[in-house]
């Protein structure tokens, strides 16, 4: 029995493979969360909406934050691979601020909406963006924790020792970005035409 | 090279390392290892099909008699919700998981799931899952909206109790549950095989549990999201399902069964490919055209993410929409069609041991047929209309869960209980159960079809004296006495094996997959050495060197 060919089925990164397989129902998880909101689009017909309620044009700032993040994010991950632990902690907590100030921008806007009466029981308008939005903003919240855990082991553990930990929050933090990508479309830049 | 193959699995993870190696209540509540797991999932769906078959009872007791006042509306709504819910999520989907559990790691040669932790996990979230649901019945009441709960009756003004919340609570824990659970399997699959298992070679009951993972992770998902906007509308006051304040009670129904007709495929295919397992062996043949019965297990599978809309053409969606979701679903009837030819040419001209495995497959042979032939009936938009939300669907719903999933699920149990406990189930007391269920189920449902199109709708806690119907429903009552007391006697079965049955040895039944190649029950590492994989039979292979099936080319 070849026992080198045996250990072959056990290579790869089962970690990061689970962690797709579970983004893969987190985005079908999303698809209807998306789906309920554009269902809902057209059947406001009075109270606030996406046009009269939303500023695409501030949280599209705290959307070019947030995309940032996942650049660097990506440099953090290339230089843990490298071995470079002082590059990697750096651009890991880049990441964690990036991804901060983007909870703070949501943060900001929900006490503006909330101000101005825009709330979940106000109307379907209400009910759909702050369950969609909501949703992302948790997943946010659970991502930086998790970065946040990964630079306390980090700074604990001197020697860089190549943990699957990395890539795999890694690409949960990607997948976190992207989503929003299709919400900004659909949210805010809709409200624009 | 040497003697000893190396033996996939994941690294040991216990709580305490000789956790495994222990004994009493602590070594099974810490424990990782997934035969025990996948145990409790077994005991943790048995009790809940008694206490969802003893809802079933009561049921039947209410509708034995017209016009009987045994359980007041209010109650009867209640026990029929949970007995809807109980046997779906607290029954079908974890006894199959706990089957997938304790049978995957050992088909496919590999020592333990690839999560180990993640798989307890999962399995406690059943279980506090389940009890979370129950619990709604110290806090005011039960749901008593039905399995599906459809909107506006599911929100505040219409069920203003907390039941619904609990429902809903407990089926996202249930639902992260599957997912934890499908993630977990898929892994396994994919990554823990042994040497020279190649996915042309899998058992066909891993390859159903692979296709049925994917199924979860695609469809629970849509259940998820429909239930948290169902809580948001409930706990915060949104719009969502509230028709009057500008939301859509339609969204439920497309979200719903978006989850819920794959969902029917979920707690199905496992039980297809338990049938995939038993049939060949106790026919002494190889399955019948291996290649078809898995690819239509996909073509089941993606054709089951299309046809949600046939749950609602009462609704009025429209002359075209009715009619492409009336097509899709006939279509299905195509590959599970395949199915069936195969495994009837398995057994055809084959030397058939009837063992209670064999008779309850054949049962379910014979019962999950009729289930789909009314559920073609239903495909047919103009006769869903005529007969939707009568006792037509109750009969075509049982027959497709119970008479399949339940009935397969029976003879996986007779196949591979040697396996689990190290000791053979008396096989006359098997023959009792099945004859006793078979007689039982058709007394109880088949009578039904006659009532729904008599025009007596599902749901109802009481019925006039109208002509035929004290007689079908009588029958119909004492049919579910029957079963009961087959169940009983599959209990009794159970616990005169445990005490003074048979020891099984490995392999009591000449079978050839590999979870026969190590001890009964196996150890906690699961193999000893496994034998070498060159076909879809290893065992066989291993006992007929003269004329080995990678000789023939499967």
């Amino acid at each position: 029995m070849d026992t080198d060919r045996a250990e072959r089925f056990v290579t790869g990164d089962i970690n990061r493979f689970a962690m797709l397989l579970f983004l893969l129902s987190e985005t079908a998880f999303f698809a209807f969360l998306i789906i309920a909101y554009v269902y809902f689009h057209n059947a406001v017909t009075s109270g606030p909406d996406a046009a009269n309620s939303l500023d695409p044009w501030k949280s599209g700032i705290y959307t070019v934050f947030l995309l940032t993040s996942s650049f660097t994010v990506w440099r953090a991950e290339k230089c843990y691979s490298r071995g470079r632990r002082g590059a990697f902690l750096k651009w890991l907590l880049v990441t964690i601020l990036l991804g901060a100030v983007f909870l703070f921008g949501q943060g900001r806007e929900y006490l503006h909406l909330y101000r101005g009466n825009v709330t979940v029981n106000r109307n379907v308008f209400g009910t759909a963006f702050f369950t969609l939005t909501g949703f992302h903003g948790l997943h946010v919240l659970l991502g930086l924790i998790a970065l946040a855990v990964l630079f306390g082991l980090a700074l604990a553990d001197s020697r860089c020792s190549q943990s699957s930990a990395v890539r795999t929050i890694a690409t949960y933090w990607h997948f976190v970005d992207w989503v929003w990508v299709v919400i900004f479309s659909v949210v805010y830049l809709w409200s624009l035409f | 090279m040497s003697d000893t193959p190396y033996i996939p699995g994941a690294a040991d993870l216990s709580i305490a390392p000789d956790i495994e190696a222990r004994s009493g209540l602590l070594s099974w509540v810490a424990s990782v290892d997934h035969k025990r797991i996948g145990i409790m999932y077994l005991l943790s769906s048995l009790f809940f099909f008694g206490v969802g078959g003893i809802e079933a009872l009561l049921m039947r007791i209410q509708l034995a008699r017209p016009n009987n006042n045994f359980l007041s509306p209010a109650a009867f709504n209640q026990i029929f919700t949970m007995h809807g819910t109980t046997m779906i999520f607290l029954v079908a989907m974890p006894v199959l998981t706990g089957m997938a559990n304790y049978l995957v790691p050992l088909m496919i040669g590999a020592k333990d799931m690839a999560f180990p932790r993640l798989n307890a996990l999962s399995l406690w979230l059943l279980v506090f899952g389940g009890l979370l649901l129950y619990f709604s019945f110290f806090a005011g009441g039960a749901p008593a909206v039905g399995w599906f709960s459809y909107a506006p009756l599911s929100e505040i003004p219409y069920s203003p109790t907390t039941g619904v919340d609990y429902y809903a609570l407990s089926l996202v824990v249930l639902g992260i549950a599957s997912i934890v659970a499908a993630i977990n399997l898929i892994v396994t699959i994919a990554k823990f095989r042994a040497p020279g298992l190649t996915i042309r070679r899998l058992p066909l009951f891993v390859w159903m549990v692979l296709v049925t993972q994917v199924m979860i992770l695609l469809a629970l998902p849509a259940l998820n999201a429909s239930l948290a906007m169902l809580l948001i509308d409930r706990l915060m006051h949104g719009n969502f399902f509230v028709p009057v304040a500008g939301g859509s009670a339609l969204l439920w129904q497309h979200f719903f069964w978006a989850f819920g007709h794959p969902e029917v495929y979920i707690v199905v295919l496992p039980a297809f490919g338990m049938i995939s397992e038993v049939i060949p062996v106790f026919s002494g043949k190889v399955i019948y055209g291996y290649e078809f019965v898995a690819a239509s297990t996909v073509a089941i599978a993606v054709l089951s993410y299309l046809v949600w809309a046939h749950h609602m053409f009462a609704v009025g969606l429209g002359h075209p929409v009715d009619l492409m979701f009336a097509m899709g679903s006939m279509l299905i009837a195509v590959p599970t069609g395949v199915k069936i030819f195969n495994w009837i040419a398995t057994m055809w001209g084959g030397s058939i041991r009837f063992t209670a495995s064999m008779l309850f497959a054949v049962g379910f042979l014979l019962m999950f047929t009729i289930g789909g032939l009314s559920g073609v009936s239903f495909a047919a938009f103009p006769i869903d209309w005529q007969v939707t939300d009568t006792y037509y669907l109750v009969a075509h719903i049982h027959y497709v869960l119970f008479g399949g999933t339940i009935f397969a699920v029976f003879a996986g149990l007779y196949y591979w209980f040697p396996k689990i406990s190290g000791r053979m189930l008396s096989e006359t007391l098997g023959k009792w159960h099945f004859w006793l269920m078979l007689i039982g189920f058709n007394m109880t449902f088949f009578d039904q079809h006659f009532l729904g199109l008599m025009g007596m709708t599902r749901r109802t806690f009481t019925y006039p004296d109208l002509p035929g119907w004290a007689a079908l429903n009588m029958i119909s009552s004492i049919g579910a006495g029957v079963m009961g007391l087959a169940v009983a006697v599959f209990l009794w079965n159970i616990a005169a094996s445990l005490l003074r049955g048979e020891i099984a040895g490995d392999n009591p039944w000449n079978a050839w997959t590999l979870e026969w190649a190590t001890s009964s029950p196996p150890p906690p590492d699961n193999f000893k050495r496994l034998p070498p994989i060159r076909s879809r039979r290893p065992l066989w292979d291993l006992a007929h060197p003269e004329n080995p099936d990678w000789t023939h080319g499967h």
